[in-house]
């Protein structure tokens, strides 16, 4: 079968299972999209190519499958920048595609030229530029192979134009990859080493799981369960491990970290014995290193080699999968009950919903903790959750109750502002069937906005709730707390969000207080199209700043706690 | 200390900037890198040599390892090898005597003249980096003009080992 470079993008596409792609085509890629409809892949389009990355990046995170985004060369490329170091940061799995000049003309400075594979080195797993369209099959099949094996991250092919055109007799790559090093990494004994974890476990009192990421994405979150209630140790999670462990179970501390649940913080510094998995001691969820878990042996498990020893020397280092390591570990340890530990951190968890805002009546203002408590509420905890970096992020977090993986899809590592709509929109094509909710700042959602009109083209169902408090939320808190209430640069004179969203077809309601809220959240879950809630919350003061926070260059134990004193709302 | 290590890459365009941009991205100081062919036709090598005082060895082979054209990886430090650094210098001759002198010089220190020019001549002298380090600050007084110097390459003694493996 002879095909030319750009059917063979498809071909290979639909043998790699993919039914969706999100881009934009281009000068240098619309060779490319010509046999599209041949193939029957879906493609949605995007109205910036940072959304169709993060569009991606949503999709391989609500299926677990990979994403693939597509772009033109030059401005096309270099606007998946964002999308892609987004993918590097929280290892997600995605694919990009992206048009380049003819290769005579490469290096030339020619129309919409640049070195995309150049610039994307340091934020791509691994990358390609296709000289030869011979190679075009294989790099496609190791691309998706590199994306989601081992630890996954995003891969970018780049295709000039004459290979896109070149035709070739099409032969199919073998389905095992011929990747020397990527093998040599995969065959690892670590029996010893959890031998080893197992006698430290026995051995400890106070015990903590710290549950990453990298438990979902093993899929291992009944074996984490099952772990956890054999040894009768509290889990707490990183923003990214949100769902790999129910938030409804008796054991679950909740988030860590910098806005982390305080009896979490305190059960950290406590601890006599950290149990790390599939996580990597971000300084967000440690604060002061030389503070951190002062009293407490690690034990970290993760497939990530150079993730071990990396920021904290541990007493035992695991490389492995979670949930293979978890199934080796778990007939080693002792059955135990540790009633005083569960005890104690019950206090610490009694304590921090004394001071919590959600069980204070409120003055009458809405809070993002009110609102999100009542979403959460009347969601059952069951939609997908896609929020954007911020205020709203954190509250999310702490207020929506996730018993779920894959549930809460967010930017971790890299914080990407502008990840939200766009990664629902992923979502929601991934899991057409699903709730998904699009939880989102004033700030933020002004960064992707135009991507509504991606929602509406696809007519996807998604619910956005707007938390709208006039600021640059999460710099406003620091400015209030740490930089004399100087908001420099942070007040936001805003559109009518309604009608923003009205002009673009979409839905929507205004909120004010919690009743409002309420209601508008039932009108938008009712209503079988996209929605959109402009929240109009607090923007100042103890309602709006979220806590606990743990200062930066302060230890876990020094986290600022909500005042107890004042009315919820009040300004 | 300085540990060593040797790196077997695939041989493909844009490897050696892969290595680098990594060095580069992660603050790694690495002292030498140097990268040549091997017994394997695809296969190049490269020897990089690393102070651990203010780079950790063993972060740079677990990231390195992390390349997909990074083959294998080994800490070679432990482990008895034959080091070698090979340099050219051109040191500054006015007069025969100087000349005689430095062949002198030349010659205890088992390197070799390799071009005598009028005013100067090319010293090629192959051995250990302390070896070298001596024959440039004995060379130094007469005045070199230029040099340059391969960096450490490495090879373990017998047959091949694994012991120095990253997993």
């Amino acid at each position: 079968m002879r095909l030319t470079g750009a059917q063979i993008v498809w071909e290979m596409l639909h043998r790699e299972g993919v039914e969706v792609v999100f881009g934009i085509p281009g000068g240098a890629i619309m060779h490319t999209y010509h046999p599209l409809s041949e193939y029957g892949i879906h493609h949605v389009l995007v109205r910036h190519e940072q959304g169709a990355a993060h569009a991606a990046d949503g999709y391989a995170r609500a299926s677990g499958r990979v994403g693939v985004a597509i772009a033109t060369s030059g401005p096309g490329a270099t606007n998946l920048v964002t999308g892609i170091a987004t993918a590097m940061m929280d290892s997600s799995p995605i694919v990009c595609i992206t048009g380049q000049v003819a290769s005579s003309l490469i290096g030339t400075d020619a129309f919409q030229e640049t070195d995309i594979t150049g610039i994307t080195l340091p934020i791509t797993k691994h990358n390609y530029l296709v000289t030869d369209v011979g190679d075009l099959a294989s790099v496609i099949h190791e691309a998706f192979y590199l994306a989601s094996h081992g630890r996954p991250g995003p891969v970018l092919i780049d295709l000039p134009k004459d290979v896109q055109q070149a035709e070739t007799e099409f032969v199919p790559p073998e389905s095992e990859v011929r990747l020397p090093g990527h093998a040599y990494i995969k065959a690892v004994d670590q029996t010893e080493a959890i031998a080893r974890a197992a006698k430290l476990i026995d051995s400890s009192q106070r015990p903590v799981i710290l549950a990453g990421h990298g438990v979902s994405m093993s899929k291992a979150e009944s074996a984490l369960r099952e772990f956890a209630e054999m040894i009768d140790c509290p889990v707490t999670v990183t923003l990214l491990g949100k769902g790999g462990f129910p938030a409804s179970h008796p054991l679950y501390l909740g988030m860590m970290g910098m806005h982390g649940d305080a009896q979490a913080n305190n059960a950290i510094q406590e601890a006599d014995l950290l149990i790390a998995l599939g996580m990597r001691f971000d300084d967000r969820v440690t604060g002061d290193l030389s503070r951190y878990a002062p009293h407490a042996r690690k034990v970290h498990i993760d497939m990530d080699a150079a993730e071990l020893n990396k920021l904290i020397p541990v007493d035992v280092a695991v490389r492995a999968d979670i949930k293979q390591a978890l199934s080796t570990l778990i007939p080693l340890v002792t059955r135990r009950e540790r009633p005083q530990w569960r005890t104690e951190f019950r206090d610490w968890l009694e304590d921090s919903r004394k001071v919590d805002v959600v069980h204070r009546p409120s003055n009458g203002r809405l809070t993002v903790p009110h609102l999100i408590d009542a979403m959460s509420t009347a969601t059952g905890g069951k939609a997908i959750v896609v929020t954007d970096v911020g205020q709203h992020q954190m509250w999310a977090a702490q207020y929506y109750r996730f018993d779920h993986p894959n549930a809460f899809i967010t930017s971790g590592g890299l914080g990407t502002m502008g990840f939200g709509l766009p990664a629902a929109i992923g979502a929601q094509m991934a899991c057409p069937n699903a709730e998904v909710w699009a939880i989102v700042g004033d700030g933020g959602i002004q960064m992707t906005v135009q991507e509504l009109a991606t929602v509406v083209q696809e007519e996807l169902p998604i619910k956005i709730a707007l938390c709208d408090n006039g600021y640059l939320g999460m710099v406003r808190q620091w400015q209030e707390m740490f930089y004399d209430k100087n908001y420099e640069s942070t007040h936001l004179a805003n559109p009518d969000f309604v009608k923003l969203a009205e002009a673009y077809g979409i839905r929507a309601w205004r909120a004010k207080d919690l009743d409002g809220a309420r209601s508008a959240i039932d009108e938008a879950r009712k209503h079988s199209g996209p929605a959109l809630i402009d929240f109009q919350v607090v923007g100042e003061g103890e309602g709006g700043n979220v806590y606990p926070m743990v200062p930066s260059g302060a230890a876990l134990h020094e986290m600022i706690r909500r005042p107890h004193q004042t009315k919820v709302g009040e300004r | 200390m300085k540990r060593t290590l040797i790196a077997r890459v695939e041989d493909k365009p844009g490897v050696l900037n892969r290595v680098a941009s990594l060095f580069r991205r992660r603050a790694f100081n690495i002292e030498s890198l140097t990268v040549g062919h091997t017994e394997e036709p695809d296969v190049s090598r490269m020897t990089i040599v690393v102070d651990s005082t203010r780079t950790d060895a063993e972060k740079v082979a677990q990231n390195l390892q992390k390349l997909v054209n990074v083959i294998r990886v080994e800490d070679i430090s432990e482990l008895p090898a034959v080091t070698r650094d090979v340099a050219l210098i051109k040191v500054e001759t006015p007069d025969s005597r100087t000349r005689a002198e430095l062949m002198q010089i030349v010659d205890t220190f088992r390197a070799r003249v390799v071009d005598v020019g009028v005013e100067t001549l090319i010293v090629e002298a192959t051995g250990t980096e302390e070896k070298v380090d001596s024959l440039v600050d004995v060379l130094r007084p007469f005045g070199i003009v230029e040099m340059v110097r391969t960096g450490r390459v490495a090879m373990v003694r017998g047959k091949t080992t694994n012991k120095g493996e990253y997993k």
